[in-house]
Formats: C-alpha cells, structure tokens, sequence
C-alpha cells in the first residue's frame, strides 16, 4: 500500500489530505510546546524501563482505532455504508474474553483460546449484520442499529451483570510492556496486523472484489465476482477486528466494563474512514489513509487533553477539526483548488484565433 | 457572420491529465439547422459538448448564443439548462431509481408544489406522442436500455430550448425508433430550435443533417455543408486516412460450418426471471449467430439467460455435449463463456478503477481469489489489448470512467477476449464506436469464428449482422418466432419476419 513516498506523486494521491492534517496537528503542537514531543525513558511499575511520552500515548492509545478503521474502510468500501456497532460488538467480545479467561487459571494457551472464542462470537455478530445487508439489502447502519442498541446488554449478560477484573501479568505482556521491549504491545500488535493486512491484500484480490463490489455490484457479478460473498467476507473481517480491538482494551485497563469498553469508537472509527480519503459512498478505498486518520483522532484527543480541556468539551473541538479536515478534502473544495493552483502556476494556453 | 447563428464556440481547448481533448475549436449552430458532429472514439466530441453545457470548464476559448456579443460563462449544466441549452449526454444521466414521470420532470422549473398527478398524466401524454413503450409510473431502471435513451432524448425536447444537444441519441435504437426521433427533431428544427447531433451512423447523418463538423484528435477539421462532403470524403476527414476496409470486408467469406460441428452450446426450454417464453437453443463450434427482433422483443434477454446472468427459472443446458449447470455467470465463465452486456454504464465498467484492472478482471475473477496477477503481467496482459484495439487512453492506471465511451466499450471487449472464450455472447459490441473500429470489430469476430470460437452476436444495425451472422433467431414478444439461414437471409426477409408477416417459417 505504501509505496515509495514520492513526494510528487504523494501530492496527488488520496493519502495528501490525511497527511497534511497530521502534519499540521504535528506543527501546531511544536508551536504551542515543543516540550510535548519530549519521549523520556521511565520504569513502570512493573520495573520495565520503557519509552514515555505524548507521541507515545497518541500512538498507543489508537491501536484499537486503527485496527477498527481497518475494517471499517472494507465494510464501506463493499456495502457503501457503515455499522456502527463496532463499540458494542467490542463489548460483547470483551466480554467473552473475560468470561473464558475467568473460568480458567491465565496461561498463554487460555489467553489464546480466550482470543479464539471471542473473535468467533464477534465474527457471528458480524455474520448477522451481514447477513442482514447482503441478503436483505438493508442499509449498513439501520442493519447494525439492532446490535448497536442490544450489544452491551448482551454484554452485560455475558459475565453476569458484573463487571470483573482480570489480572495477571501475561495479560499486561499484551496491553502494556513485554518486558525488555520499550515499545508498548498495543503498537506492536497494530504493526503486526498491518503486516497481515498487506499481505493479505497482496496475495489475495480481497482489494479488487470489494472495490469492484461496492463501484458496481450489477457489473461486478456478470464478471463472476459474488457480492453477497463478499460483502459477509467484509463484515467477518470486521468480527475479527472487533474482537482484537476488545481483547487489547481488556489487557490494557484490566478489567471489562460493558458499558463503557470503547464507547462512541464506531463514530470516530467511521471518521478515520472519511478524514482518510475514502468515499463513505463506498468503493475504491486506502488502508493507509484510514489509519492515518485514526492517529489523527488520537492526536487531536491528546493535544486537547495536554491543553486541559475539558473531555466533555473535547468532543465539541475534535467535531470543529474534523469538519474542516472533511470539507478541505471534499470534492468540491479540491476542484477549487486545483484551479487555483492551475491560475497560479501554468501560464495560460495563448489563443491563437484570428476573428 | 451569419444573424441567423444561436451558438457559436471560438478558440475552445481542454486539456485533461495527460490527454489533450480538445485544441482551438470552433463551432457554429445556426437557427433551424441539425449539425451533426462527426470523429473517431475519443475525437472530442463529448467534451465540446461537456464544455458546452458547464460540466467541464473550459481552458480556454470563448462562447456566444443566441447572438448575444457578450461572451457568456456556463459553471454548471443547470445554467446551461436555464439558457436554453438542452442536452442528451451520451451515457444516461437520469436516476434508475425513479419513476419515469419523475424523471421527465425533476430539477425543472422552480416550482415548490409540484402536483405529481398532473404530472404523470402530462408524462403519460409525451410517451404516447412519441411512441415509447413504457408507462409513467414504471420505474426508470426497469426499463430496457432503449427506452432509458427514449426517455431522455423525450425530457430534452419536453423543454423550451434554442439549442437541443443529442449526444449519440440513437446507438440502441432500432431503425423504428430512430424514424419516430427524426421526424421529432424536424419538428424542432421546424420551429427554430438548432441541433447538435453526434452518432457514428454515416446514413443516419445524411438523412437528417444539414451540415457536418468534423473533429480528429482534438482538433477542428472543418465545417461542411452535407451536399459538399460525400460519405467517402467524410471518413477520410474523420479517420485522417482513406479507408477501403469496407469493400474489403465484403469480400470476405462468411464460413458457414458443417453440419458435423460439434455443438458447443444447447439449451432446452430455456427461461429466466425476465419472463423470457422457454426457447430452445444451440450453436456450434466455429459458428456466429444472432438474434435480432425488435425493441423489447426479449433478445437481451435470451442471451442474458444463455449466459446466466439473470436466474434461469427452467430449462436444461448442455455444453460441449455434457449436461451443465449454470446458477451464477461465473458458472458460465468455467464453461469458457464470455458476455459482453448491451449496457455499458450499467453491466460493464466498473468506473472507479484504471483500464488495466477493468481488462483483466473477468480472466483475474476466472483465475482465482487467491492468485492475483502479478503486476508486470497484468501489465502486460492490458497492453496487449489497449493495442490490439487501438484503446485511447492516457495510461493504462487511468481510470476507465475518463475514456471515451467508445474507447470504455473497446475495453470491456478486451476484458473477455482476454479470457480467451470458447463461446463469446456480444449483445452490442459496436454500439458507440466508430465506423473504422467497426469494421475492425466484425473482422474480429470472423476471425475468431475461423479460430474456432462460437459467437452470438446481437446488434441493432441488421447490415452488421448480414456481415457477420451465418444464423439469424428472429424475436417477437419474448418469443422466438423464426431462425434465418443462408439465402434466406435478407433486409426485407428478417423485416417481415419480424413484423410476423412470414408464418412459414422454421
Ligand atoms: N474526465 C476526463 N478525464 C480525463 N480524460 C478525459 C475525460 N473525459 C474525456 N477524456 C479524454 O478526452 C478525449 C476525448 O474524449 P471524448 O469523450 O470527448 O471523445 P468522443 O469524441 O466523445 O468519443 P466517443 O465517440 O468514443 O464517445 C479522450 O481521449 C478521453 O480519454
Ligand atoms: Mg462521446
């Protein structure tokens, strides 16, 4: 996906906007404090020495993020909608790896078997969404509106109503530290799984199905290509991000929450989708762009919160943000400013007419 | 100048990425003048017109109408509307999802109520005068593609306009239909209107037109009144080269195969959700056929069922003389069948993505999910086409949808002779590519016969099926209502077939 950053090349591509943006949040920073890109080296107390800092966090904190938008971009891509019961779906899976990790003492196999379960009870949830937009032709978010309002009910009644710690230090290996690593787990999973994503988008034709799917599904079918097959394959990789993106909550904070496990994340992973470049129309669609648009969020979060505001007015900022970032990258506004540029810079084609 | 001029376009250039559609053109219209536009795919016929009505800005240049000295600035199609300027693209820009009625009518005018009653029987009116098949309350997409074309060119002219655009108005009409267009177009031309008419049919030009513009790779060639510019000279200007490939393809012989060719394709009591009457079907190795009947008569249809590519409700299939079974058109692919569709837009670009993946997507689709062409060879796969068929685009990495629409056609052709099929269905292969390319196609097509290939081929033009059809089903009412061969295949037979005059037949 990411190819060679021709700079050139780079300016004309779908990822220039995310990009740019970052960029500016980057700048903006340096400006305001340029202390706030400081990375210290501290022992936690788990006594790992380990790399700290404001970069750190904004990348850590949106590993979960960037593995939903990840799946987010090939729902929409195929389906041209999105589900927004990402958040819950991850409560349910949350929820299921807490409950296999309780019934048994934690060891490596358990926390895999845990892993397991969870991500084939997300991958059903994300089957019957699926199934409902593939078969039924329901619009992606009415279809995932049931599971959005039932999810974190269904959460609650997982583990009982309660909402139980899980600890144990392989399980911090994966939330937090692996000791000798100064690199948080969470970046180092997202690292992994982009890896696996490339792969798999190289060594399969998933990117030009779902692209040819969600541009054309009548043409799509007369070339043989099954768009209800892959509009599932969309919402099954969703399941299985769901459940990663869960699982990584519940090792970094210990314990599960239903009610607010990655609360409000469908919204903001729907929006690295959009800040990335891609179409919410469905389509031709960039990985790269929507993870850069989750570090985006993420970015933008922790600049507000190192500039004390207040996290209920932080919202309201980031909404501001995202606005702009949207609008600059819409259709309407690049047109202008390619005219722009083209007045700018090109001399103008002499006429040569002579009445 | 003349004061009689309603539009004239002086000095006009466009220049995409990386192609230069058009460079210093001039064009004028005059009142009560058809005026056709004539050029190879990818000449810049579409794009004068684009430019014309706002839906590209222009580089550069300068446009007059309706004598009016001032320069006029068009931004958007809507404003080309409100001045006057009405205008049938070239792919169909109304909404599938639409009824007819509210089709002919929305974004018109700026009235606030707009009593959908009224309107519907006002719609119902228009359809009847102009003879459409369809009612005013059916919805758009269920259309077949003709009457989708019929419906615009009726919106168009519905309007009060000084200038009536028709961008190839005509290339999936049948002869009767396009008759019922020409005596609506003297109408206007009777009452003033001037119009712009763009079509790769040389007779249609000569029959209607008053003067021709000609375009060659974005530049003017000139302007011609018809009565000085003979049919020869025409495609000389267009082509820039003289072309006697036509008498030459007369000349070449029309295989007729042996009864002893073994049958590659044969279906029995065949019939798909469409509602098409059960047929019965065969073609053998080597053979071209076609089906031809009337708008509507269900020859889309029958091929689409053939292929698979609507569900087939009843019928058995036997291919290469072994029962088969055929629930998907990637079924049909396995078997070594290819399909063009008669709907470009709808059935066979897929927009967003470059030439190249759109060539080797039904051979990639054939090979598997989990083998995707390297690159190079994809690469070199496309390459092969894009020359082969003179495919003008800027880069293979272009995206399909900016390639002109005869140029989209050539490439979704490639697509299936890539495949390297056993037996190739082409409903409308030629609709919207020029005369060379035509010929170059139904040469194509012959060629693939000798090499063993069946064909169904499906055209609205019956000159282009004598040249290329040794077999012609006739199609009445969903029906198959005769089979023409050999001698019997004339003009005037297949016309009284089709019009159900000849009850003697096979
Ligand atoms: N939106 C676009 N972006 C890039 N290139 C374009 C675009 N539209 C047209 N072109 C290019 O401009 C040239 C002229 O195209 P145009 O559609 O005007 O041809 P045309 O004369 O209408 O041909 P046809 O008979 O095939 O319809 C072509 O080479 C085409 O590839
Ligand atoms: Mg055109």
């Amino acid at each position: 996906m990411l190819k060679s950053l021709n700079v050139k090349k780079l300016s004309h591509s779908q990822l220039a906007i995310p990009l740019f943006a970052l960029f500016l949040v980057i700048v903006f920073n340096a400006f305001r404090d340029i202390s706030f890109f400081s990375i210290h080296v501290i022992t936690n107390n788990y006594g790992n020495t380990v790399f700290s800092g404001n970069l750190i966090s904004i990348i850590n904190g949106a590993s979960e993020l960037a593995v939903l938008a990840i799946a987010m971009t090939l729902v929409t891509a195929a389906t041209k909608g999105q589900d927004i019961s990402v958040g819950a779906a991850a409560a349910i899976a949350g929820s299921v790896f807490v409950r296999v990790l309780r019934a048994n003492d934690i060891t490596m196999p358990i926390i895999l078997l845990a892993l397991v379960t969870a991500c084939i009870v997300a991958i059903i949830f994300g089957l019957f969404n699926g199934a409902l937009v593939a078969f039924f032709d329901i619009q992606p978010m009415i279809a995932s509106l049931i599971l959005f309002t039932a999810g974190r009910p269904i959460a609650y009644w997982i583990n009982g109503g309660a909402t139980p710690n899980v600890d144990s230090p392989l399980l911090s290996y994966i939330g937090s530290f692996i000791p000798g690593i100064p690199i948080p787990s969470p970046i180092l999973i997202v690292i992994v799984f982009g890896i696996l994503v490339t792969l798999a988008l190289k060594f399969t034709n998933l990117g030009l199905y779902i692209q040819s799917v969600g541009i054309n599904e009548k043409a799509a079918r007369l070339n043989g290509i099954n768009p209800v097959l892959m509009k599932l394959l969309a919402f099954m990789i969703l399941g299985v991000c769901v459940s990663i993106a869960g699982a990584i909550n519940v090792c970094r904070i210990g314990l599960i929450n239903h009610e607010t496990i990655l609360i409000d994340i469908e919204m903001d992973a729907i929006l690295a989708v959009a800040i990335g470049g891609n179409a919410l129309s469905g389509g031709k669609f960039k990985l790269a762009g929507s993870v850069v648009g989750a570090y985006i969020i993420q970015a933008l979060t922790i600049t507000l919160y190192a500039m004390k505001v207040s996290s209920t007015a932080v919202k309201a900022y980031k909404a501001i943000v995202i606005i702009a970032i949207v609008v600059i990258g819409s259709p309407v506004v690049q047109q202008h400013a390619i005219q722009l540029r083209n007045r700018l810079f090109k001399k103008p084609i002499k006429l040569t007419e002579n009445n | 100048m003349k004061n009689d001029t309603v539009l004239s376009m002086r000095g006009i250039s466009k220049t995409f990425p990386g192609v230069r559609a058009l460079h210093n053109v001039d064009f004028t219209l005059c009142k009560g003048e058809i005026h056709a536009l004539m050029g190879e795919n990818g000449a810049g016929k579409s794009t004068l017109v684009k430019v014309l009505t706002g839906v590209y800005q222009k580089d550069s240049g300068q446009i007059n109408i309706d004598g009016i000295d001032r320069e006029i600035r068009i931004k958007s199609p809507q404003e080309a509307q409100d001045s006057g300027i009405s205008t049938v693209y070239q792919e169909i820009t109304l909404c599938p999802n639409l009824t007819v009625a509210e089709n002919m009518f929305i974004g018109r005018g700026n009235y606030r109520f707009i009593n959908w009653r009224s309107r519907e029987k006002r719609a119902g009116e228009i359809l009847t005068k102009l003879k459409i098949p369809t009612s005013a309350t059916r919805q758009l997409g269920t259309c077949s593609l003709a009457v989708q074309q019929m419906v615009a060119v009726a919106r168009a002219v519905d309007m009060e306009c000084k200038v009536l655009i028709l961008d190839e108005p005509t290339s999936s009409l049948d002869e009767h239909e396009v008759e019922l267009l020409f005596s609506l177009m003297r109408d206007l031309k009777s009452r003033g209107v001037g119009i712009v008419f763009i079509t790769h049919f040389l007779e249609q030009v000569y029959e209607i037109c008053d003067r021709i513009t000609v375009l060659r790779n974005g530049e003017l060639i000139g302007a011609y009144d018809i009565k000085d510019l003979p049919r020869f000279d025409l495609i000389s200007k267009m082509m820039g080269k003289e072309l006697d490939e036509i008498s030459e393809l007369q000349h070449h012989k029309k295989k007729e195969v042996g009864e002893d060719a073994p049958i590659v394709y044969e279906a029995f009591g065949l019939s798909s959700v469409e509602g098409i009457k059960p047929f019965d079907f065969e073609i053998k190795k080597g053979e071209v056929n076609g089906f031809t009947g009337l708008l509507g008569s269900g020859r889309s249809e029958s091929v689409r069922a053939i292929f698979g590519a609507d569900r087939i409700t009843r019928g058995k299939i036997r291919i290469n003389e072994k029962e088969a079974k055929i629930s998907s058109p990637k079924d049909s692919m396995k078997h070594g069948i290819g399909y063009l569709p008669e709907d470009r837009k709808g059935d066979g670009i897929i927009e967003d993505l470059s030439v190249r993946e759109n060539i080797i997507l039904a051979l990639q689709v054939l090979k598997g999910f989990f083998h995707p062409f390297p690159k190079a060879e994809a690469e070199a796969f496309a390459d092969k086409y894009i020359k082969l068929l003179g495919i003008k685009t800027a880069s293979m990495d272009t995206p399909i949808k900016s390639l002109s629409g005869g140029n989209q056609q050539k490439a979704i052709l490639a697509r299936w002779l890539l495949t390297n099929p056993q037996y190739l269905i082409l409903d409308e292969p030629t609709r919207g590519i020029d005369i060379g390319t035509k010929v170059e196609i139904q040469k194509l097509v012959l060629k693939l016969a000798e090499d063993g290939v069946s064909v169904t081929f499906i055209s609205s033009e019956i000159g282009e099926m004598l040249t290329t059809c040794s077999k012609l089903i006739v199609m009445r009412d969903r029906k198959i209502v005769g089979e023409l061969k050999g001698e019997e295949m004339t003009q005037t037979k297949i016309m009284h077939t089709i019009a159900g005059e000849a009850t003697q037949d096979a």
